[in-house]
């Protein structure tokens, strides 16, 4: 199940699948009685979609949904937010625990360099402001697998504040029409994951995981200015692609390194907005949007029959694919805050406030992280389109698959073929076929330079296109075989004898008397009908505008 | 030669008139003699031996690691100590063994010091007389001193008042009972709001409290974190200076420490005290100071005043707010520290398997005594979103105005400031637990206590005995990180008193009279 949710779910809806298989998008949503605007593309799009329950098909009653979002996103790290240790995600269990982790008492916390630098970098990156000087506090509540009975955090003054993450959702006829978004960014605080508690329910006892007790997390809160699962899980995928592009998380969300809490209430457009409800561990965008879908509509429902909503905590069972109130969570957590005492204000600078003589090991200069930033996936896309000409859902499509842009770009550069028909062939046929199999890119049998190859013989007219997926199916059966080893053992060349292609348009035109004498009335369609006989005849080895030609200049003579 | 000084037994150990083996096996025999003080909970004799025979190959090469190299010293329980157990004299972590050693304790060891044993407390360093512990109270050595009996020989009680032995003060009295039955030649104690000087004066002891950040806490196990600094307690005020050598300085596993590495420093012998100016804060003259404390105090004064120093009255008006800001700050973040004692990693586990929070609530309960349960909820109640900002953020706030009289007071040209460290001499035990842990808490710590609050360097230096032949102490403050300077100003003033050394000649020789005191005061106990 892990695999699929990563590759070709989330947004895969929207972008990836759009290319291959549009069939998957209906899948979702039909019974339920709002529309959002980055999911039908069919009709208009509302800047602050109407939700419609039911009863209002009428139009009496609209509603509206706000949906926020705190995402948890682990940091790539090789040790401990405030220890040694190593992180890794598959460790035996409690083979990554110091002194620290495991709250002996008297140990004390070191801040990471690296997970600052990776905050400060996220935080950029998001459009923050980052603040020169952030504190630490402690958050408090008892539970197994949290071994001091409180989470390190920045609760007062987090490390970065007011940014945004821009977010496009397709719409229009074939989603053609791209909608750029924005999501304010409240802040993006550093943070202790906590440890992992398996709960024996037959032996009623509880095992205890402290490997990640203690990683480093970037909390990035995101105001509710969404208004449905889709906007959500479009914008928690372009938040995935530019970590990951940053390199300050690997966001697997399978792995648990992107985990999304999502904040949702509705109310009628107009009115001060309604009771929320959060709703825990989303832990894959496929049930990120179905679980908040779903819970709008739930509140929806409710207050339809005159119900009340709670401030409560749920969680999604996505089995039953509904929300269901957390039992641990009832009554409110007071968490009694304070500041952490181990460790000083942490204080950044910038090239101009540097003090003078400092040891670079002991200061963070902001400004050089800002140097350092790399490509972000929006000017990525903006430059293949510039680039290469291609369609921004293609641009989208191209980033959305880890390794496909690099696979792209490698095929270009050893192919003569035009970009476009690149970008066809690697978004619906190199892609459909990965998907099929449920392959990621790396695990591809086809590499980038075959593909050329492939592409190269098309472009030269050595092959037809429908060989050319002929080849290409044969390339993935066979490995270890060149396509023109393939084109030569199946005979698949175009016929480069044009005499004999004309002994050939002849002896079709004698066999259809009736359709020549067609095309000589001026019915444009019997040629095509001729190309297609000439191309049966040639076991589709005929390049159709060479036929064409011929015919043409047979019917004239 | 257990009556030495730490720089005169380091001498002898040079010179080879003693070795390190020999020096232990004394001390080891010594405590054992008088265990009855309670000052120790483990006695690490086995290490101890094997330390002291490594030292002393090192001595035999020449290749001795410095002063401390070969020199007994004693830790309070409440420092982490590899492979020996630390309890905080708390059921909660008895049998707790950590894994790891406290940087003090691994500096110490580095520079060859011998460790002799873990030292008694208050649970959890919460209190003030070193009788709030799982093990039982600790007994001043001065209970049995020649100078204390024969002035109560003179006075109409009778023999049975024996049984009224003193406590030592506290919470690090283990440490201070210690060092001042000559057991060991340093101990470490800690000093949260007065822990280390309140024990070091009613034992007749010198009791340092560096500057915060200046000592590593890692390994410290807390109880303010904000606040806790690790004491030194020594025979002279020059052992702490040679302690403090070798424990100051940066520490990569405590974030709060100065980036200076440390370095060791000899005190220089302070010969003109014209071109000092000492501070006396008239806050500190509180009516519950006893006239005999505040008469020596005054005798102090004028013997700067005589010398040539500048004596001036100066004003910390916002002393008087210490105690309770700090109750406020010290049971918030005990609340927070304490949360991780839940008996599932290490420490006390409680029977109870019904559910896991039915285990937290029995094994707390089981584990913690009633001050420290009490400061738990307290701090809890602070720490509550409706409170938060009515108790600790202004507890905060006061912090800071605390602080500032400090820093004014030091910004208008005092050097140093001579206060008080006690309200009174050492009281018997009897006397003491007729108030609770907090009352007495909360007066003990009147005059050491806001120090603790600024980060202060501290000292207290053992002045004269009192009517009863019982050590008082005298308090010197300093400017934050001018250890150095407080300490050669405490050494100046060391010299001039010439305070008497504890005869307890009678005790180590004949234990038989001692351990009969000890049974009538069980006895008395059971009452």
């Amino acid at each position: 199940m892990a695999a699929p949710m990563l590759r070709g779910c989330c947004l895969g809806r929207c972008w990836a699948l759009a290319c291959i298989d549009s069939g998957s998008r209906h899948g979702r949503g039909a019974a339920t009685g709002f529309t959002c605007s980055g999911k039908r593309g069919q009709s208009f799009v509302a800047q602050q979609p109407l939700l419609t329950a039911q009863k209002s098909r009428k139009g009496e009653h609209k509603w509206a949904a706000v949906v926020g979002l705190e995402i948890h996103a682990q940091i790539a790290s090789n040790s401990k937010l405030f220890s040694g240790s190593q992180v890794h995600f598959a460790a035996p269990p409690n083979s990554l625990v110091s002194f620290f982790d495991a709250s002996l008492p008297g140990t004390l916390p070191v801040l990471n360099r690296r997970c600052v630098e990776a905050a400060v970098m996220t935080g950029l990156a998001l459009n923050c402001h980052i603040n020169k000087k952030s504190l630490f506090d402690r958050k408090h509540y008892f539970y197994a697998d949290l071994p001091a009975g409180y989470q390190i955090t920045q609760q007062r003054l987090p490390i970065a504040v007011n940014g945004s993450l821009a977010y496009s959702v397709c719409v229009g006829k074939k989603w053609r029409q791209v909608i750029t978004k924005t999501v304010r960014i409240k802040q993006i605080q550093l943070e202790q994951d906590s440890g992992k508690s398996l709960h024996d329910e037959l032996r009623s006892q509880t095992l205890i995981n402290l490997n990640r007790a203690g990683v480093g997390l970037l909390e990035v809160v995101l105001e509710p200015d969404m208004s449905c699962g889709e906007e959500a899980a479009t914008a928690v995928r372009e938040l995935q692609l530019i970590l990951q592009a940053l390199g300050t998380s690997q966001a697997n969300m399978a792995e648990g390194q992107l985990r999304v809490d999502a904040n949702i209430s509705v109310h009628h457009p107009g009115e001060p907005l309604g009771v929320r409800t959060e709703v825990k561990n989303l832990n894959s965008a496929r049930f990120l949007a179905r679980a908040i879908d779903y819970e709008i509509q739930r509140q929806i429902n409710e207050l339809e029959n005159g119900c009340e909503i709670l401030n409560e905590t749920r969680s999604f069972d996505y089995k039953l694919g509904c929300t269901v109130p957390m039992r641990d969570k009832e009554g409110k957590q007071d968490y009694r805050f304070m500041p952490e005492p181990n460790l000083p204000p942490l204080l950044l600078y910038d090239t101009a406030s540097l003090p003078a003589g400092a040891d670079p090991q002991q200061v963070i200069n902001i400004d050089r992280i800002r140097e350092q930033l790399p490509e972000l996936p929006s000017e990525t896309r903006e430059k293949l389109i510039q680039q290469y000409g291609i369609l921004p859902e293609h641009s989208f499509a191209l980033l959305n698959e880890v390794g496909l842009l690099e696979f792209f770009q490698n095929v270009i550069k050893e192919t003569r073929a035009e970009p476009k028909k690149v970008t066809s062939w690697v978004l619906n046929i190199f892609l459909g076929f990965l998907k099929q199999r449920n392959l990621a890119v790396n695990e591809s049998p086809v590499t980038p330079s075959v593909l050329a190859e492939l592409l190269n013989l098309l472009d030269r007219k050595v092959i037809s296109s429908a060989a050319a997926k002929q080849v290409f199916e044969e390339l993935w059966r066979s490995k270890g075989k060149t396509p023109s080893q393939i084109v030569s053992e199946r005979k698949l060349e175009l016929m480069q004898d044009e005499e004999a292609l004309e002994r050939v348009c002849h002896t079709v035109m004698e066999g259809h008397p009736q359709v020549v004498m067609d095309m000589k009335r001026g019915n444009p369609r019997a040629i095509n009908k001729l190309i297609g006989l000439v191309r049966k005849v040639t076991h589709n080895r005929a390049d159709p505008t060479v036929i064409k030609e011929i015919l043409e200049k047979q019917l004239s003579s | 030669m257990l009556g030495r000084t730490l720089q005169e037994v380091s001498a002898a150990l040079k010179q080879g008139q003693i070795t390190p083996v020999e020096l232990c096996q004394k001390c080891l025999s010594l405590i054992k003699k008088t265990k009855f003080l309670n000052a120790y909970i483990t006695i690490s004799e086995e290490v101890a031996l094997k330390q002291a025979e490594e030292s002393e190959k090192r001595y035999k090469k020449g290749h001795s690691l410095g002063a401390l190299d070969g020199i007994p010293v004693a830790v309070k329980d409440n420092f982490s100590t590899s492979g020996i157990e630390t309890t905080c004299a708390s059921n909660m972590l008895k049998g707790y063994v950590p894994p790891y050693n406290a940087t003090v304790v691994q500096r110490l060891l580095d520079q060859g010091a011998v460790l002799m044993g873990k030292t008694n407390l208050d649970e959890f360093a919460m209190g003030s007389g070193s009788t709030d512990g799982v093990f039982g109270p600790v007994k001043n050595p001065w209970s049995y001193s020649k100078q204390y009996r024969e002035k109560r020989k003179q006075k109409p009680h009778g023999e049975n008042e024996d049984s009224n032995w003193l406590i030592t003060g506290g919470s690090s009295g283990g440490s201070a009972a210690a060092v001042s039955a000559f057991t060991c030649f340093a101990a470490l104690g800690s000093d949260t709001g007065g822990s280390t000087r309140n024990p070091a004066a009613h034992c007749g002891i010198v009791g340092f409290k560096p500057s915060y950040g200046l000592v590593s806490r890692h390994g410290l196990i807390p109880l303010v974190n904000s606040m806790d600094v690790p004491g030194i307690l020594t025979r002279c005020v020059d052992d702490a200076a040679t302690v403090l050598g070798v424990l100051a300085g940066h520490d990569p596993k405590d974030s709060t420490t100065i980036q200076d590495p440390g370095k060791p420093f000899m005190l220089s012998s302070l010969t003109d005290v014209s071109k000092l100016c000492i501070g006396i804060p008239k806050e500190y003259l509180v009516p519950e100071l006893s006239s005999e404390v505040r008469s020596f105090w005054s005798k102090a004064a004028n013997l700067f005043e005589s010398e040539g120093a500048k004596v001036i009255e100066v004003s910390l008006p916002h002393t008087s707010y210490s105690i309770v800001c700090y109750h406020v700050l010290c049971t918030s973040e005990v609340a927070s520290n304490m949360a991780r004692f839940d008996g599932l990693e290490y420490g006390h586990r409680c029977d109870i398997d019904v559910s896991t929070e039915a285990m937290y609530a029995a094994t707390r309960r089981e584990g913690f005594n009633d001050v420290v349960r009490g400061r738990i909820l307290t701090g809890n109640f602070f720490l509550l979103k409706e409170n938060y900002a009515n108790y600790f953020i202004k507890a905060q706030k006061v912090r800071r105005l605390i602080a500032n009289d400090f820093v004014n007071v030091f910004n208008s040209g005092v050097d140093v400031l001579l206060t008080p460290t006690t309200l009174s001499e050492a009281v018997p035990y009897l006397e003491f637990i007729k108030e609770d842990n907090r009352t007495r808490s909360a007066q003990d710590d009147i005059f050491t206590q806001a120090v603790n609050m600024a980060g202060l360097p501290a000292v207290s230096v053992p002045v004269a005995l009192s009517n009863q032949g019982l050590p008082v102490g005298l308090q010197f403050i300093g400017r934050a990180f001018c250890d150095q300077q407080l300490l050669t100003v405490a050494k100046w003033f060391e010299k001039q008193v010439q305070f008497p050394v504890i005869q307890l000649q009678e005790l180590m020789d004949d234990c038989s009279s001692v351990f009969e005191i000890e049974k009538l005061a069980s006895v008395s106990l059971k009452q």
